[in-house]
């Protein structure tokens, strides 16, 4: 009895959560001075600069536009894969979740394409600061996303049998993977109109 | 884990399809908005209140963000606290020199 | 040069990596890593820390971490030495370590990162029944805002490291300004970088760091001394008020580090001004500490002997601090050795003795003996002594406008004649402090084996909950659920049967 931790699935009566979900928003937390840190020093560097080119004149807008869609459609794929186990409906969680697997990794691709296209003009990051920023940024939020393929993955796959003997703890799994998942989109709302519109 | 209810849920699903939709029509607008050459000041608000609205609805309505607990709230208030004092001290650094100085990159 | 024992290079590694690894591979290991994740839990009647798995992927990170850091030596050109500070635009030039140095503190980093995540839930979510946050003990509200530090204020290195590897492996130029020159030659990067833009981000970390250096320290000789005076801690409210406020606040003092940069009046006065804030908090703690002693029935144990030279320690320390927060005083004491004296005052008779004091005082708990009342004075005189030696000259050095980081310790410079004999007297006294750990160490080998054995589960007759447990405690903490009825601090209770009452003591 003393050997198991409490609030692992079900929540904790005065702070109404369990505790994955308190540690996810604290990673997100995190996170969020991550990618703020790295706005903030885009801001510094471009209100310190000379002559900072116009996102629309060097990246691709209509590629990244569609990018942003499929992540944002990843983000409900996400959601409708916990509110489909949270209504017992196993198939349509697979479902869900291989869509958003499916978008994550659709998502990559482009920007793979998008990356050697800018390679092939020859524009890296050491060109100038402007490039530095745009790959720098994007990179580390790519990387982000292989992460959340990764994690994803493994619950479309090995991790969803835990459905058979803890299916409210897989489901909680699948709420915290999923609020990883939105972070990752949100941080992509921010980027694309701030790297490809400005 | 608290029971919702299979309607609450149901519910839900539909307020997610509500907020893709929205979502997907505040990209186009704000792609629309970028052809039309505002100024730079004026872009980058455009271009900040747009995504703001679209990160609110992904928050609220996809993370739960807007029926959590009072100590998510205040984990990520200071969070925000935080990130604009990293920005704006870090800016006023940079503005406010001393005199007869500046800062050149 | 001539007559000397390294080279100016390999100084200047010594340099870089006795910041960096005393402070992430030695002191926020053993203060948070250590004492945190075996008391914490203990304290507040959990079975366990929230997340296991997180934790041991906290140490392996750490480990690997420490291992980059010290393979880095055996690099091409030696490990990092550009100070622990890495100023750009010399670290970004800098040999092979450099690039070591940036790896390992993403190790670090995310090792401390998941760590804070643990903490956090553990102590809002695993609190045992009656275990209100107004009944834990000092330590853990240390804990508490050492994790919230850590949570929030390294991610924008973490940045600053990425953005310098970037730098380094990619030639953007982040961090490198337009127009450098390199030993006669141009350097065909990019330029458009700032390299004010490290340091903004480096200590808006780093800055906080401290307090997670001296919180938990804080934490422990709160501990202590509440045992060893046989009181409550004096104002307990107030020093959980202050440690929240002192954690606020050191998000936004850090450009009190950058005085000399050419910031101008306004924002230095902003930083001027918390920074003379946050020295209150500071000061509350400390004087409750030393109010506490009042009146109290003193015992001279090991444990205490430390935790009583930490105040005085802890005082000097932090009063030095005020003339380097003040701008005007710190245009001529920046980046001298009255820096250097200031913080080693903090960290070494500050932090380093709370450790101490946490080890003599947590020894019997973990196993099950005391270590050597007679090798912990041989150890303590000696160190305190010590101590004083080396880091009080620092100051008068550093007075006399001797910089920092100089390979010949200030002998080529005209003004650092008149002190260049206190050289001779620190480095006397570093072998005196070196010598003086002997009998600690001794101490602790030997006492495991062959120390006095405990009596009882409760040897130090203490309040707090880490005293309820088996001793060693098991797997799962407590052998049955424990509650807890009364504050973590109720000794010498008027009308009450002992001297002390054990916070998880039914009431009658």
């Amino acid at each position: 009895m003393p050997d198991t931790i409490p609030y692992t699935t079900h929540e904790r009566p005065d702070t109404g959560l369990y505790n994955a979900k308190i540690g996810i928003w604290l990673f997100l937390a995190s996170e969020v001075m991550l990618f703020g840190a790295l706005f903030s020093s885009y801001v510094l560097l471009r209100v310190g600069s000379t002559n900072w080119p116009l996102g629309h004149t060097i990246l691709n807008v209509p590629i990244a536009t569609f990018n942003t869609m499929v992540l944002i459609s990843s983000s409900v794929t996400m959601v409708m894969a916990w509110a489909s186990l949270k209504l017992n409906n196993f198939k349509k969680y697979r479902l869900y979740l291989g869509l958003t697997v499916l978008c994550g990794l659709i998502f990559l691709v482009v920007k793979g394409f998008e990356y050697n296209a800018k390679f092939e003009h020859h524009l890296f990051p050491s060109t100038s600061t402007f490039m530095a920023v745009y790959f720098t940024l994007t990179g580390l939020h790519g990387l982000h996303v292989i992460g959340g393929i990764i994690v994803n993955a493994y619950f479309l796959g090995p991790g969803s049998k835990m459905w058979f003997k803890e299916p409210e703890r897989l489901t909680n799994r699948i709420e915290v993977s999923g609020l990883y998942w939105h972070f990752v989109d949100l941080v992509w709302i921010f980027l694309f109109p701030v790297l490809y519109l400005l | 884990m608290s029971e919702h209810h299979i309607d609450e849920v149901k519910k839900s699903v539909r307020i997610y399809i509500t907020v893709f939709v929205a979502l997907a029509a505040l990209t186009v607008v704000t792609v629309a908005v970028s052809y039309f050459h505002l100024s730079l000041v004026a872009g980058i608000a455009v271009a900040l209140f747009i995504a703001t609205i679209k990160g609110s609805l992904v928050a609220c309505y996809f993370m739960h963000l807007i029926s959590e607990k009072k100590l998510i709230y205040a984990v990520l208030a200071l969070t925000v606290v935080f990130f604009f004092s990293l920005l704006l001290l870090t800016l006023s650094g940079h503005h406010n020199t001393i005199t007869g100085t500046q800062i050149v990159s | 040069m001539p007559g000397g024992v390294m080279l100016p290079e390999f100084y200047n590694q010594l340099g870089a990596m006795h910041g960096t690894i005393m402070v992430f591979l030695g002191v926020v290991p053993l203060a948070v890593g250590a004492f945190g994740n075996y008391i914490v839990p203990l304290q507040i009647g959990a079975p366990d820390m929230a997340f296991p798995k997180l934790n041991m992927a906290s140490y392996w990170a750490y480990f690997l971490g420490g291992v980059t850091m010290l393979v880095s030596f055996f690099a091409p050109g030696g490990a990092a030495n550009s100070g622990w500070t890495s100023y750009p635009p010399l670290s970004n030039i800098a040999t092979m370590g450099q690039t070591m140095w940036l790896f390992g503190m993403v190790l670090l980093i995310t090792s401390s990162l998941l760590g804070a995540v643990n903490f956090i839930v553990t102590i809002i979510q695993l609190r045992t029944k009656g275990m209100t946050f107004m009944r834990m003990p000092f330590f853990v509200w240390a804990q508490l805002v050492t994790a919230f530090i850590l949570l929030l204020a390294f991610p924008p290195l973490e940045a600053a490291g990425v953005l310098q590897l970037m730098d380094r492996l990619a030639g953007t130029s982040f961090f490198m300004p337009s127009g450098l020159v390199i030993s006669g030659q141009p350097l065909t990067i990019s330029g458009g970088g700032s390299p004010l833009l490290w340091q903004h981000l480096f200590w808006f970390l780093a800055h906080p760091e401290v307090y997670v250096l001296i919180l938990p320290a804080m934490g422990i000789v709160a501990e202590v001394i509440a045992n060893n005076t046989r009181k409550p801690l004096w104002g307990l409210r107030m020093m959980i008020a202050s440690i929240l406020i002192l954690g606020f606040l050191s998000f936004i003092v850090w450009a009190h580090h950058m005085y000399l940069t050419g910031m101008g009046t306004v924002i230095s006065a902003f930083f001027q001004t918390t920074t003379m804030m946050i020295s209150i908090p500071s000061v509350i703690i400390l004087s409750s500490l030393f109010i506490t002693l009042w009146g109290g029935s003193i015992r001279f144990n090991a444990p205490m002997l430390f935790a009583l030279a930490f105040l005085p320690m802890f005082g000097i320390g932090g009063l030095t601090g005020l003339p380097l927060g003040l701008a005007i005083a710190d245009i001529h004491l920046h980046d001298t050795y009255y820096v250097i004296g200031h913080f080693h005052y903090v960290v070494a008779p500050g932090t380093i003795f709370a450790l101490f004091a946490g080890v003599y005082y947590w020894f019997p708990k973990v196993t099950g003996r005391k270590l050597n009342e007679a090798l912990g004075r041989l150890h303590f005189w000696p160190s305190l002594i010590a101590m004083n030696f080396i880091f009080m000259p620092m100051m008068i050095q550093g007075l006399a406008g001797v910089s920092r980081r100089l390979y010949d310790g200030g002998a080529s410079y005209a003004h650092a004649q008149g002190v260049l004999h206190l050289n001779v007297v620190m480095s006397v006294a570093a072998w005196a402090l070196a010598i003086a750990q002997i009998p600690f160490i001794i101490n602790l080998f030997w006492s495991i084996k062959s120390g006095e054995r405990v009596k009882s589960d409760n040897p130090w007759e203490a309040t707090t909950l880490e005293w309820s447990t088996p001793t060693p405690p098991p797997h799962g903490n407590f052998s049955t659920p424990v509650e807890v009825y009364r504050g973590p601090y109720e000794y010498s209770v008027p009308g009450a049967q002992k001297d002390f009452t054990p916070q998880d003591q039914p009431k009658v």
